[in-house]
């Protein structure tokens, strides 16, 4: 079945285009806690992946393949920092909108909501909170349209959930640094036109600064093999003596609660987003349940079964509440950054379990790409990773509550 | 330009249906609500592509209580400039055209827009109604419009083909499949929806003059019957002694 994307016909021809059926499921009545416009906006975004990811994104995810063309689309929706301020062509949406935006992203592909949780939360909101004004009018207006792809970069190849151990530094050469090392595992960095970079200065302070595609010496290589969020693009960055004009420092912030504080609004976003996922697959679990008929009478009817699907809900609810309750926390402006880990480690490893026994519930067809579960299943292995991985997660609480650090 | 756009409320299209109250009412329990799709991805759309074209007002209106906000806001946010909810708990579609008929009077809009029908009660009688009481002509299951100056070239679906008609403002219109493409709100738009003007304003009095007295579901599909395809005589006796049709 030949497939468009935004009407043009594409030059092959995908393996499917599955018909999607999802419902939403609100078991606890969530909603009644929802506002008006929450309803609104996270109807909006499902429509809208129901009309541009769902048909693609089987076919985009198996040829590892990033459907760029969703860019536009994303920016026109106003999925690209929804919270920051109108002013900077942004939505000035509170926290639980924007966790709504990415639940429904998510429950397209973690692939997307990458997309838009690296944009917003980890270009967007550092630009905004650090930056200058002039910073900010340079940037934002074009990351909030889609005409600039942004990209972070923390990790690097040595340093993964030990951040502080960073390499990469700048040395101060008049109205410039000189940025040297290489970052790793950063999504989008290959088509990238704007990254924020983290990086030490002579005094050993993390620095952050605006790098921009085409400066001398810089490179972004793609990283290929990935059997996980394949629809979205990882690659890393690579600094060789990069002229970064002093203009382009972020000057709000030194040390490592710049680029902590950006993983925080990225996590927060993340707790909302894997629950999209973990809906979609119970929603197929539930239907295919229903449809697939055994010994005699559906599936759904065998006490197995039942146990898998009431478990699923059990968790999908309860995961529903803690965000929920973390968006009115975030929203008052007292979620912690231990409250943010234990929802995204809780909702994460939820929705990964969920993704398991719902791939089990649809029998072999839960292999194929005739159903999401087994794509949604391997991209949260990298959520479960990425933005702190999920044992890092549960020091951060540990330390929390006992006060005493076993990171190291 | 003045428009005016006619929404409703109606149940979530994959709603499953049951009554109560002895048959003669709606079971409302646990059913989500959409706007009204003809309404919404054609009437509304086609109202502000006239409306960005050539300038202009969109207002919409809708009849019933404020738990028909929600709806209200997404038309807002879907780009209309104001809205108008008549604050009545909803009455058969006579009540209803009484009280559009008499906002649309009170705003002299240039045109009036409605979907061709709801999806819940089919009934396609309110725009054809509300023409009458405004003494305006009425093109329904508009499929396309153009606009040139004053005068609108509409094409109807009609049995069998297509009727072009052409209608000088003021009329009334109702839209079929076709005549624009659903747009889906964008997070600026809802956040516009909230500082919108919405009036809400008193029903009018209307004796009623009809009303429901029950409703029955359709008779449960019976099962699927499989039929060996080398077994015709066992068909030709199926449709015939069981099915009726032969
Ligand atoms: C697809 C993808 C996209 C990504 N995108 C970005 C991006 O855009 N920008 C960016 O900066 N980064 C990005 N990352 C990087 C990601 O954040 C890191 O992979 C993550 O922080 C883990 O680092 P690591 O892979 O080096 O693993 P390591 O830190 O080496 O961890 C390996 C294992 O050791 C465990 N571990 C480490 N320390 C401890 C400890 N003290 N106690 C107990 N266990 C420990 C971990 O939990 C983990 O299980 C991305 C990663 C992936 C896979």
């Amino acid at each position: 079945m030949a497939v468009t994307e935004n009407g043009k016909a594409t030059s092959h021809t995908p393996t499917t285009a599955r018909v999607d059926r999802f419902r939403g499921h609100d078991y606890y009545n969530v909603d009644d806690l929802l506002e008006t416009e929450h309803i609104l906006v996270r109807d909006a975004v499902r429509d809208w992946v129901k009309q541009e990811v769902s048909p693609i994104i089987e076919d985009y995810s198996e040829r590892a393949a990033n459907p760029r063309h969703l860019v536009k689309g994303l920016a026109e929706i106003g999925a690209f920092g929804p919270s920051l301020p109108e002013k900077y062509g942004c939505g000035g949406m509170d926290e639980i909108s924007y966790g709504l935006i990415m639940q429904e992203l998510e429950r397209g592909d973690s692939g997307v909501r990458s997309a838009a949780s690296v944009q917003g939360s980890l270009v967007m909101y550092p630009i905004y909170r650090f930056g200058s004004e002039e910073q900010r009018m340079k940037y934002l207006p074009k990351l909030a349209a889609g005409e600039f792809i942004g990209c972070f970069g923390l990790t690097e190849p040595n340093h993964g959930s030990d951040p502080s151990g960073m390499l990469s530094n700048i040395k101060d050469d008049g109205d410039a640094y000189i940025l040297n090392g290489a970052k790793m595992w950063i999504t989008n960095s290959p088509i990238a036109d704007v990254m924020v970079v983290w990086a030490k200065d002579e005094e050993g302070v993390i620095r952050g600064m605006i790098l921009e595609k085409g400066m001398k010496g810089l490179s972004a290589p793609e990283i290929h093999g990935k059997w996980s969020l394949r629809a979205s693009c990882t690659g890393e960055l690579v600094f060789e003596d990069v002229r970064v004009p002093k203009a382009n420092i972020l000057p709000g912030v030194q040390g490592l609660k710049g680029p902590l504080s950006c993983l925080s609004k990225a996590r927060y976003g993340i707790a909302w987003g894997v629950i999209g996922a973990a809906m979609d697959c119970y929603d197929s679990a539930l239907r295919y349940s229903m449809e697939r008929v055994q010994f005699g009478k559906p599936i759904a009817g065998f006490q197995l079964t039942q146990k898998k699907l009431a478990e699923m809900i059990t968790e999908i609810t309860k995961a529903q509440l803690l965000a929920w309750r973390l968006g009115t926390l975030a929203n008052e402006g007292k979620a912690t950054p231990a409250q943010i880990s234990m929802a995204k480690r809780n909702n994460v490893q939820m929705a990964l379990e969920v993704a398991r026994e719902a791939r089990q519930i649809h029998g072999g067809m839960g292999i194929t790409n005739e159903y999401p579960c087994m794509r949604h299943m391997m991209n949260l292995e990298t959520v479960l990773t990425y933005e702190g991985t999920h044992d890092i997660h549960l020091l951060i609480t540990g330390m929390d509550v006992t006060g005493i650090n076993a990171f190291k | 330009m003045k428009l005016l756009v006619c929404v409703s409320k109606t149940p979530d299209t994959t709603t499953k249906v049951s009554f109560t109250d002895g048959d003669t009412a709606f079971d409302t329990q646990g059913v989500q609500y959409i706007m009204n799709p003809y309404d919404e991805w054609y009437a509304l759309v086609r109202a502000l592509e006239l409306k960005e074209s050539a300038g202009g007002t969109v207002t919409i209106i809708n009849v019933g209580t404020a738990d028909n906000d929600a709806i209200i806001r997404k038309g807002l946010a879907i780009g209309a400039d104001d809205a108008i909810r008549v604050d009545a708990a909803g009455g058969s579609a006579y009540f209803v055209a009484k009280q559009i008929a008499e906002q649309a009077k009170a705003g002299s809009y240039d045109m009036v827009f409605f979907g061709k029908e709801t999806i819940d009660y089919n009934g396609s009688q309110i725009g054809a109604m509300v023409s009458e009481m405004l003494d305006m002509p009425f093109i329904s299951y508009a499929t396309k419009m153009d606009m040139a100056g004053n005068t609108a070239t509409i094409a109807r679906d009609i049995e069998g083909g297509q009727e072009i008609v052409e209608v000088d403002t003021p009329f009334v219109l109702s839209a079929a499949k076709g005549l624009a493409e659903q747009r889906i709100p964008n997070m600026r738009g809802i956040m516009q929806a909230k500082r919108k003007p919405l009036n809400v304003v008193p029903a009018v009095a209307v004796d009623e003059k009809a009303s429901i007295v029950s409703y029955a579901l359709p008779p449960a599909k019976s099962d699927c019957r499989y039929v060996d395809a080398e077994n015709m005589d066992e068909l030709v006796a199926l449709l015939h002694g069981e099915a009726k049709v032969i």
